[in-house]
């Protein structure tokens, strides 16, 4: 058995969370804008999940991408690109510069996150529903081999409409996977409409808590309960634990807030300073 | 064919931790030596393919090798984007093994019927296919899947199929195609399950005075193209034959390879099933007919293409 010494999670520091999170809401912003990129009001309304997740959270190592007892985080919303590459970068899984080639000819750094291209990228995602079936494999292997990591699934309210997303959903819970943990960043928006006008999605934690989970509803951009709900998986029930997070679309900046617009519209330089000031990083 | 890849699968489970069995809830009993001896690494995934591939993904990037099993149209055309993405685009070394192919199926009708698989798979990035034909390939395909660090898609008929070989295949290598028998008027590249019509239709042409070259064209892709190079320059006809459409399969990648490397054949058929469902009930053997894949249909189409020259 290869069982892993766990870090336990220190106390958690809000405060200093929720400052690293406007700082990951910077970049983001500035990377949407100088690659003209889609997708940042959804990767604004997870910021705060990625943050506790990569800061409070996840048992990782930087400098050891490919260590077997890491914990797996899954970008399973993978057009949240932005997020998870500013936070792989700040967190020095490859240089911050790098950043700046985002969307750039050449670069590692695509719309979507990239296979075996980029450390601490664990899957390469982009097409929902793929990245919770990825996450129960990655949890039999451990099982199989007898290291004790965890495995986290983010994924958007919109993919709950992908069917294998529930297949995945039964078969975690009939193989009673505990240490995997879905969150989903529930902004109530999909690409083009409200997410509850497109398929219906309520209520998500009942449905999730049918399937077999340990479900329960939390507050997103709160990142004092995220970190709480997160750090304690597996959580003692056997059941693969599901964490809908009630969030806000563009979260962090006013005007960005709720308008799915900023689904695929980019910022421009003036947006840009207004957002950092917003967001106290001006 | 079935039941050397379960046999073949419980030997290669004993050998190596990293073997990991996923069965889409098919293969009542099938696995049972599996089962008892490796219940930790054998999973029935339910009726739910998509979420097996991507399981099976999630496993080999995490350095199992498993191998995915179910019946042909489910663990390929079903699940397809979770072969693309999850498998072939991580180079994840899932075995996909899909039984039932061509019209193996046939009396369970076009649902199960499987002509299009090879089309879909083998224009995906790192993956390779095979078509065993007969048993002894089909253990010899599977050993050397474990050795792979890709995915391949291994592409079974049912069980009970004739046995070809006359014993195991100490040097089958993927892109490597088996001669079966020597002749010198047409050469038949044959795949998968269809070796046996193809050693018939060389029999009946034999007795037509007709010398036919017997190839087991088992690898689809990579195509063994020293072959290939080899047979269009012996053979004044060469024909293809294969359980699947002449869309895409076996037949069409010869074309290609022909194309690409400008060789103009002599004469070259492709026996294959056409650009239609096969609506009709019936066993394998009365679809093979009906469709002109019977071994001595095959034979009696290339007599007459030799005579018209």
């Amino acid at each position: 058995m290869n069982l892993v010494v766990r870090k336990p999670a220190g106390g958690i520091d809000a405060p200093a969370l929720t400052r690293r999170a406007a700082e990951l809401r910077g970049k983001i912003i500035e990377m949407s804008h100088a690659a003209q990129a889609a997708h940042l009001a959804s990767s604004l309304s997870c910021a705060d999940i990625v943050t506790v997740a990569y800061w409070h959270v996840l048992n990782i190592d930087p400098a050891r991408p490919k260590d077997p007892l890491r914990d797996r985080f899954i970008l399973s919303k993978g057009h949240a690109a932005a997020a998870l590459y500013a936070a792989l970068a700040m967190k020095g899984f490859f240089p911050l510069q790098e950043l700046d080639t985002y969307c750039k000819d050449g670069g590692r750094l695509a719309e979507h996150p990239p296979a075996n291209l980029l450390p601490g990228v664990e899957a390469a995602t982009g097409s929902l529903g793929h990245g919770l079936p990825l996450g129960c494999g990655m949890a039999l292997s451990g099982r199989i081999k007898g290291e004790a990591f965890r495995v986290f699934a983010l994924l958007s309210d919109g993919e709950n409409n992908e069917g294998s997303v529930w297949e995945a959903a039964m078969f975690a819970a009939a193989q009673k996977l505990e240490n995997v943990c879905v969150v989903v960043d529930y902004n109530k928006w999909q690409a083009t409409a409200r997410s509850n006008e497109t398929l219906m999605l309520a209520p998500l934690a009942d449905k999730w808590t049918a399937f077999g989970w340990d479900a329960r509803e939390i507050d997103g951009h709160d990142v004092g309960a995220v970190a709480e709900a997160m750090q304690h998986v597996p959580n003692g029930s056997g059941k693969p634990v599901a964490l809908i997070a009630h969030t806000v679309k563009g979260k962090g900046v006013s005007f960005m807030e709720d308008d799915n617009n900023w689904h695929y519209r980019a910022p421009s330089s003036e947006e840009v300073a207004k957002a950092r000031k917003e967001l106290g990083l001006a | 064919m079935r039941n050397a890849f379960a046999d073949e699968l419980t030997r290669l489970g004993d050998e190596d931790a990293r073997v990991v069995m996923l069965s889409g809830d098919i293969g009542n009993r099938l696995f049972d030596k599996f089962k008892a001896k490796h219940a930790q690494r054998f999973f029935n995934c339910g009726v739910a393919e998509a979420n097996m591939m991507g399981v099976a993904a999630g496993m080999a990037m995490n350095g199992l090798r498993p191998v995915a099993y179910t019946i042909t149209p489910f663990i390929t055309t079903r699940c397809l984007e979770q072969i693309r993405t999850d498998v072939c685009y991580h180079e994840a070394p899932v075995t996909i093994v899909a039984v039932g192919a061509g019209l193996a199926y046939s009396g369970l009708g076009p649902t199960h019927h499987a002509c299009e698989d090879i089309a879909f798979l083998r224009s995906l990035p790192n993956m390779v296919v095979v078509c065993p034909g007969d048993a002894f390939e089909v253990r010899a395909a599977l050993r050397a899947s474990q050795q792979q660090d890709r995915p391949v898609y291994i592409r079974l008929g049912k069980k009970g199929e004739p046995v070809v070989h006359s014993g195991p295949l100490a040097e089958f290598a993927f892109g490597k195609a088996i001669t079966m028998a020597r002749g010198s008027d047409a050469c038949l590249l044959s795949t998968g399950n269809m070796l046996p019509e193809a050693i018939e239709a060389a029999h009946a042409l034999e007795k037509q005075g007709i010398s036919a070259e017997v190839v087991s064209f088992h690898t689809v892709k990579p195509l063994d193209e020293t072959c290939l190079s080899d047979v269009f320059v012996r053979f004044p006809l060469v024909a293809t034959i294969e359980e699947h459409s002449r869309i895409g399969g076996f037949g069409a990648a010869v074309a290609e390879w022909l194309i690409d490397h400008s060789v103009t054949p002599r004469q070259f058929i492709r026996f294959g099933t056409p650009d239609a469902f096969f609506k009709k009930s019936g066993e394998q053997e009365y679809a093979r007919e009906v469709l002109g894949l019977s071994g001595h249909q095959i034979a009696a189409k290339i007599a007459d293409a030799l005579r018209q020259g």
